[in-house]
């Protein structure tokens, strides 16, 4: 068994949840620019270029991109060789607070959702993934209310076809309109449970958007029918036909990247989630 | 681009259209849910307001907490929609004009129509960079809801684009 400290990841979180507020991910950042350098709409250009300067003056002045810091959502890849010296959930929280204590982040976490009351920051929303191997992978990612709130999830029945499918995500963008803080980069979950939908749709947001392509497709051990997925592939193009663009006033860009997790799912069902980012998709990772 | 500074009395606003772009300088208050809650509370009441409404601007910003030496922290606007229940009293009451991201609902624009009021949106999601445009801070009400309080700003050139003019036009067109 490796051993690693509670004081080490109290550490590694605080870090993650400054790097995470001050510094857009490369990546987004590379799909902003891109966007950019295609937008030929002129308000839409000028709101991209307002949003990369943002991101220059947030990493330059050290100031949250968005005042928005989120509810911090921690994603652990646990290695089942690793042992944890400490407790765990207690060095991931005291590690958020002493990052957004620090990065002078918003307190925009309430303890009473009912009746509201004082705000501070945590709890931290914390997902544990056990997996092989003798690492700890610890991942923040600060997720705002203007687009979690736009999350939705749709329990279709199993003889759903995969166009009402699309139908339902596009829809969910079509929702968001212009208060979510487009271009937004949409996290969809198919597959598995309610709940387990919801999670994977969020957990499509953690991964690299640009690479070669605006849709990725990760799967989790399912075995697809030939064509299954692709009727799935222009769902980039089809969100950006809607025409909301940056800030709802138009233009080509609506999504930067659309990111699809796939699980497979019950005879009786088909859970679909849509997780919605807005533009200041932040996360920052870490391996121990 | 067209400069206007506040207080913005109806003959600042009345030419103003849906799609407009221009820079606001002088005095605007943020306001989002919770405050917005307490003071329509205080209206139905009757209790004396915090902020004086006539004229007033109202910015839907919660911002963070402001850095050692700073005289704010990252401070861009919050979802407008979320205050629709409580604008149209406000209007009545006097306010003018309000500041944030995305679409209002019809009654919220029947009431700007009504009062000659306006709606602005401002850059979404770049609070560092409407951070600079704040020249001064100061919480005047409500201190005990932290990011929710009512902060009195002052701004210079915070740029602003008509969202719905106070003939109701809305850039996000008639829906």
């Amino acid at each position: 068994m490796r051993k690693i400290g509670a004081l080490k990841i109290k550490k590694a979180a605080a870090e993650l949840a400054k790097r995470a507020n001050f510094f857009l991910r490369k990546d987004v950042l590379a799909a902003l620019r891109h966007a950019y350098a295609a937008e030929k709409n002129k308000r839409a250009k000028n709101i991209l270029k307002a949003i990369l300067d943002n991101a220059a003056i947030a990493a330059k002045k050290k100031l949250a991109i968005c005042q928005d810091t989120g509810m911090p959502c921690v994603f652990v890849e646990l290695g089942q060789e690793v042992r944890v010296e400490g407790d765990l959930n207690k060095a991931i929280n005291s590690g958020i607070e002493e990052g957004y204590t620090k990065g002078y982040f918003r307190r925009s976490i309430i303890k009473d959702p009912l009746s509201r009351g004082r705000s501070g920051y945590l709890p931290a929303l914390i997902h544990i993934d056990i997996v092989p191997g003798n690492k700890l992978k610890l991942t923040v990612l600060p997720k705002g209310f203007g687009c979690e709130n736009k999350a939705q999830l749709k329990m279709f029945n199993p003889t759903a076809k995969i166009e009402d499918v699309k139908k339902f995500i596009i829809d969910a963008v079509r929702s968001a309109g212009p208060d979510a803080c487009p271009p937004y980069v949409v996290g969809v979950g198919i597959g598995g449970t309610a709940d387990y939908a919801v999670y994977l749709a969020k957990k499509a947001l953690l991964d690299d958007i640009y690479k070669d392509s605006n849709l990725q497709i990760t799967d989790y051990g399912c075995e697809f029918n030939p064509g299954s997925l692709g009727k799935l592939e222009d769902l980039p193009k089809e969100i950006n036909q809607l025409n909301i663009g940056p800030m709802g006033l138009g233009g080509k860009n609506t999504v930067l990247a659309v990111n699809i997790h796939i699980y497979p799912t019950h005879i009786a069902g088909l859970p679909v989630a849509v997780n919605i980012s807005c533009h200041a998709l932040r996360s920052a990772s870490v391996v121990l | 681009m067209k400069k206007i500074n506040t207080p913005l009395a109806l003959n600042k606003i009345r030419s103003l259209k849906a799609g407009d772009e221009l820079l606001l300088s002088g005095t605007i208050y943020t306001a989002r849910d919770q405050a917005h809650k307490r003071l329509a509370q205080a209206l139905k009441k009757g209790v004396h307001l915090p902020i004086e409404l006539k004229n007033a601007v109202i910015y839907y910003c919660g911002s963070t907490q402001t850095p050692k030496g700073k005289i704010i922290g990252s401070c861009g606007p919050t979802t407008g929609s979320r205050m629709d229940a409580f604008t149209p009293l406000l209007l009545a009451k006097g306010l003018k004009a309000m500041i944030g991201k995305g679409k209002r609902s019809r009654e919220v624009i029947k009431a700007i129509r009504k009062y000659r009021g306006i709606y602005f949106v401002t850059y979404a999601g770049c609070g560092a960079l409407l951070a600079g445009c704040v020249k001064k801070a100061k919480t005047i009400a409500y201190g005990d809801l932290g990011p929710e309080a009512i902060l009195k700003l002052e701004v210079k050139d915070f740029p602003l684009i008509v969202a719905v003019d106070p003939k109701g036009r809305s850039i996000y067109g008639k829906d």
